[in-house]
């Protein structure tokens, strides 16, 4: 016999969403027949603002687009003004940013370390990854000062050169992530619970991976080689040794083996990036920043974040701010059209660990 | 999956491995994070090197920083008296004030906790509400990371023993891409137009430049200086001393700047198409200015342009006063002169040439056929030097040697030339002394650095050959017997601080006793004014108290009809301060006689 159907309200303060948004769900019993998401909960019009700000003033807002993809958006932003202005960046500084975009990486995936197993109630790895992960948030605020909003990679280069003997605190701290991120494949990827709640849950075939647009570890869970950094290089990603992991299902499970081994190619990244760190300067100044103009042209730049690739695009008048910027984030697809799509016969309990895997990012997604 | 994952069910055990290690995480209040050397904490402002220019106010894209005025701190030259209060609530630690802050005084500390339950408390003044954290002071800026741009773009100029042989134009003016980047480097503060005698729009004007609007730059100029060419080349330009960028690095070069944007208007004709001024209609009133100098001509214009009859009597045979017979023509060539003179006669303006006042026409005449009258007179004269022999042939004054030289007249003055001052005028008719081939020597009773004369005069000079004696006190002209000079004797001279706490005294040194073998002398030292030309009531009804005439805020002299401005009324002695009571003169006599 069919149950009856009731409509849930998940969100927008719930602990198991990943921001402010709400899943509206049809249920039957515990399994879920539609789903329909609401954003605008934390719509800050960044990009309005942009235009009311200078070529300067603007970045400082990039990082806040997403918290933990703080600086692929700063790398955007930057690179995109670059392109349409023609600044050169130095090659030190083009180093030094792949190191601070791969450390932002191996924190983000700290990160979800805590938040994907956090979903299913096992709590211990979110204590362990997220305590972690302070010791690159140290690292972050001995280079830029900050530690989650760095405001670092900047138009012309990054902001400040690399202290006295960070380097190696960088390869120190490596050492002990990669240690423990076999600790984490204990309690995680060999643990019964985290099997049976990902494996075959929350589906993402090649077809609808297609059909949708989707980016980032979720199209490379269900078998798709595709990464910005080897398919469109930028910086010196070209010049760095390191592989695209694919896994093989599109569930849960899948995407969790990905981010697994993406982590530790984030570490050889960084590595490598250290051994052939070259001197000289790091910051191809820009004129005052009140006279700062930007001739007139758009650019469109794109990036591998965390989530996925990320599309920047920037538009100029030739004043001293851009006429328009726009972001198209890996969220905005995953969290949205696909998440909505997925869910449609998953169970109710899974909603939660499934937005997670999905990289949903509301405050990407409204900007 | 078989249904019972054994494997699955231990491997997580593991994580009992960890159990009795040491927390890595730090007990908060018994234990504080030390933070990073760079840590963006809160601010910190040293108060003393604030200018209160306001550079981070205006990059905070969060608005939360204002200028406000402090008790205690006074604004001053170069110094607005404001300091910048942050609201804490609306700060995102983004530390562009820091970058952009043009003195360093500016910048961020360790401190990253501050509790309280006041929300008003959030508002600091940094500096003043949190000195304790000078001694904690993490996120800075040096000359290298500071986003303001240091350097001043080199003006181009012939080379010292090139520019001596003639009296071609030495300095050569920046080209457009010069002037471009010269003028981004300008932080918009108006420091500069605050000392500026005339308050030129000097950061609106410079705005127009940088983004490539040449045309508004010469617009902007105009409102408040129809003689911008000339400051443009000559002028004293305090506001560049005063300027933030100079604080830790070159000031912009504002003066060449107004000069890039005034020569692309080649002509008088093109800067009339280009300001396109208004003119009033007539408005029937008559004003009469006594000499076309800079203060005179400044008159006339602004008052031509609402609609007065203007008449400038001038006694000589070209406008411009000092600028035309006191500034050697390297420095503000004729061309530059006669294009702004023959624009502001274009408006209306009507200059009656070779009249002196009170030789071909009557002060009285002036005033009784005049609504308002102003007097631009100047100081003609100049000081003599009070030593013996003064009078000797080949003594002369160097202002009277400059006007000669300007108006076209030959000057014998050999090959062995001696300056006495320190000043504007001294440089000029020792590098005019230079142009003629002679040797020049300029003695100066002071140090070098005491010099009132601008320094790139100075260093312009020394590139010339021009050889400066500072601290020596001219005692005595020395003559052969036909009565002409052969020397100069003069004492080296100590300086001795000043117990008042003024600059140092030059005091001579007994015994000290040179001689410097000349064949002309130049004494300049100084001028006067001459007032001859007020007879009869008026010599007693306007005032004249220590060699300047008495004037009010408006330029008004004791004669309510009367105004005066330029070197006989204000002590600065200087072109742009001439402009200034001109054009404080014309809003006078636009109130007294139209508004009412």
């Amino acid at each position: 016999m069919r149950e009856k159907a009731t409509t849930l309200y998940i969100g927008p303060q719930h602990p198991g969403i990943t921001g402010n948004m709400m899943v509206k769900v049809k249920v039957e019993g515990d399994t879920i027949v539609k789903a329909t998401t609401e954003v605008g909960y934390l719509h800050r019009a960044f990009e309005k603002l942009q235009e009311k700000r200078n070529w300067l003033q603007s970045f400082t807002l990039m990082c806040r687009f997403c918290v933990p993809e703080s600086d692929p958006m700063e790398e955007s932003y930057s690179r995109a003004v670059e392109a349409i202005e023609g600044r050169e960046v130095p090659e030190r500084a083009k180093y030094i940013r792949v190191m601070v975009l791969e450390l932002a990486r191996l924190a983000s995936f700290m990160l979800w370390y805590g938040g994907q197993n956090g979903s299913l109630g096992l709590y211990t790895m979110g204590q362990w990854s997220v305590g972690d992960r302070n010791y690159i948030l140290d690292l972050f605020e001995e280079l830029t000062g900050g530690r989650v909003y760095h405001m670092y990679i900047w138009p012309g280069g990054v902001r400040r050169d690399l202290p006295k003997g960070f380097e190696q605190k960088v390869l120190k701290t490596l050492d002990y992530i990669e240690k423990r991120l076999n600790d984490y494949d204990d309690l995680m990827f060999d643990n019964a619970i985290f099997k049976k709640r990902t494996q075959g849950v929350g589906i993402v075939d090649k077809r609808k991976a297609i059909e949708h647009g989707v980016v980032g570890a979720v199209l490379r869970g269900c078998g798709i080689k595709s990464d910005i950094r080897i398919d469109d290089p930028y910086e010196v990603y070209d010049k760095l040794d390191f592989e695209v992991p694919t896994a093989e299902g599109g569930d849960i499970w899948a995407r969790a083996l990905v981010r697994r081994q993406e982590a530790r190619q984030s570490i050889r990244i960084i590595r490598q990036v250290i051994a052939d760190m070259p001197g000289g300067s790091f910051y191809n100044k820009i004129p005052n920043p009140q006279k700062w103009t930007i001739p007139k042209g758009d650019a469109y730049v794109r990036t591998e974040s965390v989530r996925g690739e990320i599309g920047m695009y920037i538009a100029s008048d030739g004043g001293t701010m851009p006429r328009r910027v726009h972001l198209r984030g890996a969220a905005y697809v995953h969290g949205i059209t696909l998440l909505e799509d997925v869910l449609v016969g998953e169970n109710l309990a899974d909603i939660s660990a499934i937005m997670n895997s999905l990289g949903t990012c509301p405050p990407e997604i409204e900007r | 999956m078989s249904f019972f994952d054994l494997k699955g069910t231990l491997k997580p055990l593991t994580a009992l491995k960890q159990f009795g290690k040491k927390p890595h995480t730090i007990e908060f209040a018994e234990k504080s994070l030390e933070a990073a050397d760079r840590y963006r904490g809160f601010h910190y402002n040293e108060l003393e090197d604030c200018i209160g220019c306001g550079n981070c106010s205006i990059i905070c894209q969060n608005a939360a920083i204002d200028m406000i005025h402090i008790e205690g701190i006074e604004g001053k030259n170069g110094d607005s008296g404001l300091r910048p209060r942050v609201d804490h609530g609306r700060c995102c630690w983004c530390a562009l004030c820091v970058e952009v802050c043009p003195t360093g005084s500016l910048s961020l500390t360790k401190d990253y906790q501050y509790v309280s339950d006041d929300p008003d408390s959030f508002l600091w003044i940094p500096g003043v509400d949190n000195p304790e954290g000078k001694n904690n002071l993490s996120f800075t800026t040096t000359q290298e990371n500071s986003l303001n741009n240091f350097n001043r773009i080199p003006m181009p100029e012939l080379d010292g023993m090139e520019r001596v042989k003639s009296f071609a134009e030495a300095v050569l003016g920046y080209n457009e891409e010069m002037a471009r980047e010269e003028a981004s480097r300008c932080i918009s503060c108006g420091l500069c137009t605050e000392v500026c005698p005339d308050h030129m729009h000097i950061p609106e004007y410079i705005n127009a430049i940088a983004t490539g609007n040449d045309k508004d730059a010469i617009r902007i100029i105009y409102d408040n200086n129809p003689l911008p060419e000339m400051c443009g080349k000559v002028c004293t330009r305090r506001c560049e001393d005063v300027c933030a960028i100079a604080v830790r690095g070159e000031s912009v070069a504002i003066r060449w700047l107004k000069r890039y944007a005034t020569e692309t208007a080649a002509t008088s004709d093109i800067t009339y198409e280009i300001v396109n001024p208004e003119i009033k209609e007539a408005n029937g009133y008559k004003v009469g200015i006594v000499g076309a100098g800079p203060s005179g001509l400044t008159a006339a214009y602004y008052l031509a342009l609402r609609g007065f009859d203007v008449t400038i009597y001038e006694a000589n045979a070209k406008a411009g006063g000092m600028t035309m017979y006191g500034i050697p023509k390297y420095r503000f060539p004729l061309e530059s002169l006669d294009k702004q003179v023959e624009y502001i006669e274009k408006i209306g303006v009507k200059i009656k040439y070779s009249t002196k006042v009170g030789k071909d026409i009557s002060f009285d005449k002036i005033y009784k056929d005049s609504d308002a009258v102003f007097m631009g007179v100047g100081f003609p004269k100049a000081w003599t030097l009070g030593i013996d022999g003064e009078d000797a042939k080949g003594s002369m004054q160097a202002v009277n040697y400059l006007h000669e030289i300007n108006a076209g007249e030959k000057v014998e003055i050999g090959d062995k030339v001696a300056v006495i001052g320190g000043g504007n005028v001294a440089i000029d008719a020792a590098r005019v002394s230079a142009r003629m081939g002679a040797d020049v020597t300029i003695l100066y009773r002071r140090r070098v650095e005491d010099m009132p004369a601008d320094w790139e005069e100075i260093e312009g000079a020394e590139d010339e050959g021009i050889n400066i004696v500072p601290q020596a006190i001219p005692i005595k002209v020395l003559a052969d017997k036909k009565g002409q000079v052969t020397g100069i004797e003069y004492l080296m001279a100590e300086m001795v601080p000043d117990e008042r706490g003024g600059r140092p005294k030059p005091v001579a040194i007994e015994g000290s006793n040179k001689v410097l073998e000349i064949t002309a002398l130049m004494g300049a030292i100084g001028q006067q004014g001459d007032y001859s030309f007020l007879e009869g009531e008026y010599e007693e009804k306007i005032k004249v108290e220590r060699g300047r005439f008495v004037v009010n805020e408006n330029q008004q002299t004791t004669d309510p009809k009367v105004f005066a401005g330029g070197d006989a009324v204000n002590r600065t002695a200087d072109a742009i301060s001439a402009i200034a009571d001109g054009f404080r003169a014309c809003k006078a006599i636009d109130e007294m006689l139209v508004k009412k």
